[in-house]
């Protein structure tokens, strides 16, 4: 399920949000494990959000068609569009193309307006098939 | 809960009178709290334009409860740090920066109970811009984990202080 998240992701403090629809929003309040500089987030903490909200929309989807897959990171590109400030942050995936064998996945990070996110990024997610027994 | 940092953290922020960097003597301070602090990220090692930092192992930031494997996350804010402190040696400069642009891939999944090692080359610093690139490794350079490569903009003018500095 999409909101079984990752022990790293709870630990950093990110949460299942919401649902809109068969799409998973993911939460992050600021604390201290997701500062950088003095009331900013973390490029580092910002990317480990947008990569939660990226493998839990693939997770949902996968779920939804009844698929069993591993997955694994093959890469992923973070564009910081603005200063993530002390506040709650909130990350939603968008599937572009589902593949066979991978899956390539837009995400988008905001705080006040989802329409002015602060942080996007590209994923490919590997889906490896599950080994039977 | 919001948190606090401490005075003299807030203080080596926002004072602007410092013009070297050491990376050796940095990381510590840089290190001490936060999401890099919450990480334990630690200094490992610095060239002339390089950096590197050490993830210590830690069971609660594996990625799959099956699978005991490193998260990615983690290593994206280890290179991340790295870099950081990679263009401040290569500018010999504290001040104030921001990740524009940064790519991980993911090569290899980090062996499970190892610390990770981040390392990020500072090639080229511009008026505005610093670009690096680097690979993390968990023990061997030449079996790299990840590779990545970011662009970082400078902001404002100020130059930064750091404590005992």
């Amino acid at each position: 399920m999409a909101d079984a998240l990752t022990p790293y992701a709870r630990a950093l403090g990110i949460a299942l949000d919401r649902w809109e629809g068969d799409v998973p929003i993911y939460h992050v309040d600021f604390t201290d494990a997701v500062e950088g500089r003095p009331d900013h987030y973390h490029g580092g903490a910002t990317g480990g959000l947008l990569e939660t909200a990226g493998y839990g929309v693939l997770r949902a989807e996968l779920g939804r068609i009844g698929r069993a897959a591993e997955l694994k990171p093959i890469n992923i590109t973070v564009q910081y569009l603005s200063a993530g400030r002390s506040r709650t942050s909130y990350a939603r995936g968008r599937i572009t193309k589902l593949g066979r064998r991978s899956a390539n996945i837009t995400v988008e990070a905001w705080q006040d307006d989802p329409a002015r996110p602060i942080a996007t990024a590209v994923m490919n997610v590997l889906m490896a098939t599950p080994e039977k027994g | 809960m919001p948190f606090a940092p401490p005075p003299l953290y807030r203080a080596g922020f926002e004072t602007m009178t410092h013009k070297t960097f050491d990376p050796k003597a940095a990381t510590p301070f840089l290190c001490s709290r936060g999401h890099t602090g919450w990480l334990g990220l630690a200094y490992a090692g610095h060239g002339p334009d390089w950096v590197e930092l050490e993830l210590p192992w830690r069971e609660d930031l594996i990625g799959d409860d099956g699978q005991r494997v490193l998260a990615s996350g983690p290593i994206l804010s280890l290179m991340d740090m790295a870099s950081g402190l990679a263009i401040w040696h290569r500018m010999d400069e504290f001040r104030a920066i921001a990740t524009l642009d940064l790519r991980v891939d993911y090569v290899r999944p980090a062996r499970e109970g190892a610390n990770v090692f981040g390392r990020s080359q500072c090639y080229r610093v511009t008026r505005s811009a610093a670009f690096v690139r680097g690979l993390a490794h968990d023990g061997d350079t030449e079996d790299p984990v990840a590779h990545i490569q970011a662009v970082f903009m400078k902001i404002g003018g100020e130059t930064r202080e750091l404590p005992g500095g």
